[in-house]
């Protein structure tokens, strides 16, 4: 029973974490259809903002709610800025492209951003533990569970309502959906397509720093994290469907769960599970859980 | 070029045959890479056959002790050609971004395996035995010789033989698939199976470069199956463009010279460099650098 609910609880905050990282790069592939290699910069340097944020606010002498929120903050704002550069100074100039060509346009920016981060930060890792200790934890029975965890948790499940409100019921998701079923004739009626990419891509940028951002706390900030993240995200994408914001829900949830359950009852298979699941699922359903049928074109 | 190459070997130092004899081999992976970048498909798996093509020579050599470069290299092919055959059946039907992420998705399951392994090193990988040419078991700077004129005797006789699929029918409708596939099914061919055909190829031609690789290298470990690995395959792949069969190899050895080069003088920021050049192909040669020569020749021929 209590491997049970700790594989529940394990997965689901696992689950959290591929949802916030997932979320920007189905969102980006869904509009501009461009799998976007970059995300795991983009999740790299918003866990070096946020720890260089937690640096800042544990020197002065802060209470830890503001800390956490300026440690996001952070995180977002150079997801931003990283947004706006890559998007304007880059990828305007390969949209029309075939889209493998572009998927090697943002890995040569991973490339490239992977240095920029010794640039920046220098080689060592950071520690960010300070908001994750300052939470606390919380008893459950006989499970111990961390309020950090919690916020994690409470964190994926605000953004999937606020994307599904954006997406549903407001303006710029409306004209977001208008293109994202067919952009020519978005284009016709009148949507600014290009201001619609550059917006799309800001925020699946700061989504991807905000993901980074939140884990910082609970990993070694360190050279090479955005790599593995990039492939996790892939895989959760890819199940539920490029480009569909609950599919990404659905595969966050299966691939946290069927890890969790993997590390506490077999960990040998605990990498090969979440990709074992990925090709599984490709295998009855090609394009993912959540994708509506392309019609063919001669 | 190879029997030039070949020639020119015992007169270079010792640091430009290693570095030949990888790039090369990786030259090979990046054939399989061209062969289905013809058709409109890109791999970000192909380290999956040169990491089979790898431990398959690692653990006959370690298992059996059986040293034999040829037969070692042989079944480094084979063993990556059967997993295509099978892995075929699947990769087949998907094509584009879905093509990519599948392949991505098999090797990454194959680097979980690995590293999991522990009997097998699991992230540390293991030796390979000291190889042998029909009993002549050379050393040191002979034994480098030795795998780099088998190297490119292999090179060699893959690159005659993709020549050849190149201008047969099959190697032909490459590109009328990646323009229209339905087309092409309407002539009556089955795109399925000559996609299939592709990927055995490619899969076989990487599991001969990561065979030559375990060699030439005396190690393997499971970062031979990661996605990084293939990324730099793909980057080659753009690199050099679909344009001929020696762009393959001329574009591995410029890559491995950029490497080393940038790894040597800026040690920090070898991957700026890197991305830096793939970046500034893809803007400026967005057809490789294979094209630069085809355009120096149409130049040539329209002055005379």
């Amino acid at each position: 029973m209590l491997t049970a609910s700790a594989i529940l609880t394990d997965g689901l905050v696992y689950a959290a974490y591929l949802f916030i990282v997932a979320i920007g790069l189905t969102l980006i592939f869904g509009v501009m259809k461009i799998l976007n290699v970059a995300h795991g910069s983009f999740y790299a340097f918003g866990a070096y903002g946020a720890a260089t944020a937690v640096g800042i606010y544990t020197n002065g002498d802060w209470p830890a709610a503001a800390g956490f929120l300026f440690m996001i903050l952070m995180g977002m704002a150079v997801g931003l800025v990283l947004g706006i550069i890559l998007e304007r100074g880059i990828l305007r100039l390969v949209y029309g492209k075939d889209e493998v060509i572009i998927v090697l346009v943002t890995y040569a920016v991973f490339l490239i951003l992977e240095d920029v981060i010794v640039l920046i930060w220098g080689p060592q890792s950071y520690a960010a533990y300070q908001p994750m200790v300052s939470a606390g934890n919380t008893e459950i029975g006989e499970l111990v569970l961390s309020n950090y965890d919690i916020v994690l948790v409470a964190i994926a499940a605000l953004l999937a309502g606020l994307a599904y409100w954006a997406l549903k019921f407001t303006r710029y998701g409306r004209l977001l959906t208008t293109v994202i079923f067919d952009r020519e004739t978005a284009a016709a009626f009148g949507v600014n397509v290009t201001l619609v990419y550059t917006a799309t891509f800001i925020i699946g940028a700061m989504l991807g720093a905000l993901g980074g951002a939140v884990m910082a706390p609970k990993i070694a900030v360190t050279l090479g994290i955005g790599v593995e993240v990039i492939v996790l995200a892939f895989a959760v994408v890819a199940i539920g469907g490029m480009g569909s914001i609950e599919g990404a829900l659905v595969g966050a949830l299966i691939v946290g769960i069927c890890r969790a359950a993997a590390v506490h009852l077999v960990p040998q298979i605990e990498l090969f599970v979440i990709y074992g699941v990925m090709a599984l699922v490709l295998v009855v359903r090609p394009y993912g859980l959540f994708v509506r049928a392309q019609p063919r074109k001669i | 070029m190879f029997l030039f190459a070949a020639a020119a070997a015992p007169l270079l130092p010792d640091w430009v045959v290693s570095l030949v004899t990888i790039a090369f081999a990786n030259g090979l992976v990046v054939l399989g890479l061209v062969v289905l970048w013809r058709a409109g498909l890109v791999s970000f798996g192909q380290a999956l056959y040169y990491c089979i093509g790898a431990y398959a020579v690692a653990l006959t050599a370690r298992w059996t002790g059986f040293t034999d470069a040829f037969a070692l290299v042989v079944i480094g092919g084979v063993a990556a050609g059967l997993v295509a055959v099978l892995i075929g059946f699947l990769l087949a039907r998907y094509r584009e971004i879905f093509f990519a992420m599948l392949s991505l998705a098999l090797s990454m399951i194959l680097y979980g395996v690995l590293v999991k392994t522990e009997s097998l090193g699991s992230t540390d990988g293991f030796s390979v035995a000291t190889p042998t040419f029909f009993g002549y078991a050379p050393h040191r700077e002979a034994l480098g010789l030795a795998l780099y004129w088998l190297t490119l005797g292999v090179d060699a006789i893959g690159a005659v033989l993709i020549g050849v699929y190149f201008r047969s029918v099959a190697g032909a409708l490459a590109a009328p698939i990646r323009d229209n596939e339905i087309r092409v099914e309407f002539l009556g061919v089955s795109v399925t199976s000559i996609i299939h055909t592709k990927v055995v190829v490619a899969g076989i031609l990487g599991g001969l470069g990561g065979a030559l690789a375990a060699l030439a290298i005396g190690h393997v470990d499971p970062n031979m199956a990661y996605w990084t690995t293939s990324g730099g395959f793909v980057f080659v792949t753009i690199l050099a463009g679909a344009g001929s069969v020696a762009a393959a190899f001329v574009g591995s050895l410029v890559f491995e010279g950029v490497r080393s080069f940038a790894f040597d003088v800026m040690p920090q920021l070898w991957q700026m460099t890197l991305g830096s050049v793939l970046l500034l192909t893809i803007l400026f040669l967005p057809d490789g650098l294979g094209s630069v020569v085809a355009r120096l020749k149409r130049r040539g021929e329209a002055k005379s």
